[in-house]
Order: structure tokens, then C-alpha cells, then sequence
């Protein structure tokens, strides 16, 4: 991409995304007290990566159906609460387990 | 070199690894989509951030406006404003406005999990320590795929594409077990993200807003049916 458009865009990111985290930790250092906010800010990751997952999750190999075994694989073993690693490396070999099983038969 | 930076550094090495999985179809992906390896790799060393940079690609390409990336990455983002906050009661006196500076760079889900996990209060020698190998595997992570994802074959790239979603399930579906509000606020925001996926008229919203309005709309439903009870992360 060219770094006339490039850099404006990684500026902006970077920039958001530090602002983010570092804000809270030097400046606004006090309790929030609202509580609508606190549950709010509470709830947002999961709704973020809730929107971010699907239904994207099912177009992310390709074809529907070995992103369905790789999803399956994941949501059994994160709902098992296994780690970060364990749960997308898992889900990578079931995808690459169900295209090999889809050029067999 | 403290024991407590080495302890830091010890306890990063998890997390630097899986960072490595999804920062490499993070490098594989930005590379496909016309970024330059340094590009790929200048993103990853100074966003730090799995969810924000995957939503950034779409919006690099599709020559969205700033306004949108900053609000983007803002939605996305506020968690670590949260996070922040509730790591800042954790800080030791060592902490102080610079250190803060410094470290709040790499307060990422991981980081901050483990930070939050550790007993009593952390300084500056163990923070240094925990932010430098995930820091490293994601960017050399990044690298790897940028610049050599294509060496792979096709089927083990296609696969690859589901690594950032099995992290991101890793991340919510323990609290959607346990916790009722999450499982709730989680559903409306899936449900709202497939209207605008597949319903006309809503699926011309771009991908961007899009999120940024499921995820806005369902947190607040959530914090309105179920206010938080205490403080928590």
C-alpha cells in the first residue's frame, strides 16, 4: 500500500489504541461511579468480540463447512475454558482435518 | 537483570506463543491484502492489538475515512480503558506517571489477565518483564506470516483464517458459561451482527459501524437489565 495512505491510517490506530489504555492509567485515575457505565464497560468486550466472531467465524476458511468443524472444535474446548493457544491451534487442525476428509471422498 | 523482570518474562512466554499462531495469520492476511511485509509488521509493533488490527485491514482497503477507523478502534478498544482502570488499583509505588506510560502500551487482554492474576500489588521490574516476550512474538509472529505465510501450502493457510475466531471464543465463551448478563449481552450481539450481515438495507452498513453499533447497543441493553452488582473485570 502506498505510505501516503498507509501512514495517516497507522497513525490512527495506534494512536486510538494507546490513548485507550494509557488515559486510564495516568490520568483519569479515579473510580467510575456511575454504575450504567461500569456495567457497560463491563459488557463491552464480549459484545465486541461476540459481533467480530459472527458470523464472520463461518466464512473465515473459505467454505462453510469446514469452518463449521473448525467453529464446532473451538466452542467445545472454550467452553471447557481451555487456554488461548489450545483452543485456536485446535481449531486450525479440525479445518485442515475436514478439508483433507472433503478431497477423499 | 531482578528476579522479579525475569518472573515477568517467564510468565510472557504463554502468551507470546499464542501470539504467535494468530499474529502469523495476522502478517499472512495484511500481506494477501496488498500491505508491504515492513507494513504488516510496523502495524503489529505498534498497535498491539488482535481484534483492532484484524478491523483495520477491511478499512485500509476499502479507503474507509479516519473518522471510521478512529471510531472503530475505539469500540473496539474500550475494553482496555476498563482493563486500565482496574490494573491501576494493582500498581505498587514504582508505578509512577512515566512507568504508567510505558506499560499501559502492552496492556493487552492477555497482559492484563496475568497481570490481575498475581497476588498483591506489581511493579515496574515484573510488568517490564511480562510485556516484552508477548510484544516480541507478536511482532515476530506478524514477520513470519508476512513474509512467509505464502511459502505455505493453500490448505494450511485457508485453515489458518480460523485462529484469531478460536481466540476470540477462548476469550468468551468462559464467561458466557458462568455469567448469565455476558451469555445475554453476547447473544444480542450476535444476533444484531448476522441482521447486519443478512438483512437488506442493514447489510449495506459497513463493516466497521456495524460492529461498533452491535457491540454499543448490546452492552448498553446488558448494563440496563443487568447493572453490574460490584466492580469487576
Amino acid at each position: 500500500m502506498n505510505w501516503s495512505v498507509f501512514l495517516p491510517y497507522l497513525a490512527v490506530t495506534a494512536g486510538v489504541t494507546y490513548l485507550i489504555r494509557m488515559l486510564p492509567l495516568t490520568v483519569f485515575r479515579k473510580e467510575i461511579k456511575s454504575r450504567f457505565v461500569r456495567s457497560f464497560l463491563t459488557y463491552i468486550p464480549y459484545a465486541v468480540l461476540g459481533a467480530m466472531t459472527f458470523p464472520d467465524v463461518f466464512i473465515s476458511t473459505g467454505d462453510l463447512r469446514t469452518a463449521v468443524c473448525g467453529t464446532a472444535v473451538a466452542v467445545a474446548l472454550a467452553w471447557r475454558g481451555r487456554s488461548l493457544l489450545t483452543v485456536a491451534v485446535a481449531a486450525v487442525c479440525a479445518v485442515a482435518l475436514a478439508q483433507a476428509v472433503l478431497l477423499l471422498v | 537483570m531482578s528476579a522479579l523482570f525475569r518472573q515477568g518474562i517467564r510468565h510472557g512466554i504463554p502468551i507470546a506463543l499464542g501470539y504467535l499462531s494468530v499474529s502469523f495469520t495476522f502478517g499472512m492476511k495484511a500481506v494477501g491484502d496488498g500491505l508491504t511485509v515492513f507494513q504488516a509488521v510496523l502495524i503489529s509493533m505498534t498497535n498491539l492489538t488482535s481484534a483492532g488490527q484484524f478491523a483495520a485491514l477491511p478499512l485500509m482497503l476499502a479507503g474507509g475515512s479516519l473518522t471510521e477507523m478512529a471510531l472503530t478502534q475505539l469500540t473496539i478498544n474500550l475494553r482496555y480503558a476498563l482493563m486500565s482502570l482496574s490494573l491501576g488499583r494493582k500498581l505498587d509505588g514504582s508505578m509512577k506517571t512515566l512507568q504508567r506510560m510505558i506499560f499501559s502500551f502492552a496492556n493487552t487482554d492477555e497482559i492484563f489477565a496475568v497481570a490481575s492474576s498475581q497476588p498483591g500489588k506489581v511493579g515496574k521490574a515484573y510488568l517490564y518483564g511480562l510485556m516484552i516476550t508477548p510484544w516480541i512474538g507478536w511482532s515476530a509472529g506478524t514477520l513470519l506470516g508476512a513474509a512467509a505465510g505464502t511459502l505455505l501450502p493453500e490448505f494450511v493457510r485457508t485453515a489458518l483464517g480460523i485462529a484469531i475466531y478460536g481466540m476470540f471464543l477462548a476469550i468468551i465463551l468462559p464467561p458466557c458459561r458462568t455469567q448469565k448478563p455476558v451469555r445475554a449481552v453476547t447473544a444480542v450481539a450476535i444476533a444484531l451482527s448476522l441482521c447486519f450481515r443478512y438483512v437488506p438495507g442493514l447489510n449495506s452498513v459497513s463493516s466497521g459501524f456495524a460492529i461498533i453499533i452491535c457491540a454499543v447497543a448490546a452492552a448498553a441493553v446488558g448494563a440496563i437489565i443487568y447493572p453490574a452488582e460490584e466492580e469487576s473485570a
